[in-house]
């Protein structure tokens, strides 16, 4: 099942919610470590955008994500060690981390606004297929009702990060 | 019996303070899963906003136009603002710029 999500990700660098939906039913421990690689791959990509970036709009949304992200990842931290649950690494998550290095190199060859056109676009688009996956696949799947619960309430803050970096892309057209 | 000049300082000094009318009251506006409830609070000058995040992340409680005032709301915690002005002011999240609300503020 996993092999096959993987596969599916591996062919398109991106976490497709519809490949996610087709074939995948990770375990708690599997979706406790996509969601936590998938916000530390956010907060790695706002510290870059930190480092390069002079824009107003875009630094104020890359500093939101440093600390939404943060504030996420300490909570699924804090409840799977309340749990006793081990994040378990997996195909999926090494995908991600993977396409998000690419990304990242693709991105420090850019300056400007060059730059923050390509991140702010990509942190939508990015944003837009996690929720695809947390709503296809990854809270369906789901045991824990607290688990699932945290990743509800991620996928409305991933939400409001989706349409705050259309919004910002919007504005540097 | 207390001195006659502190006596005084105490009936004058919470006066000083918050010219608050002897009916002020406090309003109450929760912040859960990004989202301000109530949406519209009607308040008098004097009264007290009480914003209480349940959520995780932090919030403010900021007014769109002008520099009025700007509230930040830790995690689970509660932070108070007395109105001064009346009028309807719109604000919303600062951090996460889809919560709005808006408060409408009785002389």
């Amino acid at each position: 099942m996993l092999a096959k999500l993987t596969a599916a990700l591996a062919a398109t660098c991106l976490l497709s919610g519809a490949a996610l939906a087709q074939s995948a039913k990770p375990t708690d421990a599997q979706i406790a470590h996509i969601a936590y690689t998938a916000g530390e791959i956010d907060i790695d990509v706002a510290k870059q955008a930190l480092a390069k970036s002079k824009n107003k709009e875009v630094r104020s949304f890359a500093e939101d994500m440093v600390r939404d992200h943060t504030a996420v990842n300490k909570q699924a931290l804090d409840l799977v060690k309340k749990l006793k649950v081990k994040p378990e690494d997996n195909d999926t998550s090494r995908a991600l981390s993977k396409a998000a290095a690419d990304k990242k190199a693709e991105l420090a060859k850019l300056n400007g606004g060059d730059f923050d056109k390509a991140y702010v676009s990509n942190e939508a688009a990015y944003h837009k297929r996690v929720n695809g996956a947390l709503e296809t696949t990854l809270i369906p799947s789901a045991n824990n009702a607290e688990l699932k619960s945290l990743l509800q309430t991620g996928l409305k803050v991933f939400q409001g990060h989706q349409q705050h970096a259309e919004h910002v892309a919007a504005q540097l057209k | 019996m207390l001195p006659r000049r502190i006596l005084l300082a105490l009936v004058v000094a919470p006066l000083g303070l918050a010219p608050v009318s002897a009916h002020a009251a406090t309003v109450q506006i929760v912040m859960d899963k990004l989202v301000f409830a109530p949406a519209q609070v009607q308040a008098k000058v004097g009264d007290t906003i009480e914003w209480v995040n349940r959520d995780i992340l932090a919030h403010t409680a900021t007014a769109t136009a002008g520099d009025d005032w700007n509230v930040i709301i830790g995690p689970n915690k509660t932070e108070k603002l007395v109105l001064q002005k009346a009028g309807t002011v719109d604000y919303y999240c600062k951090y996460h710029p889809n919560m709005k609300g808006q408060l409408i503020i009785a002389p």
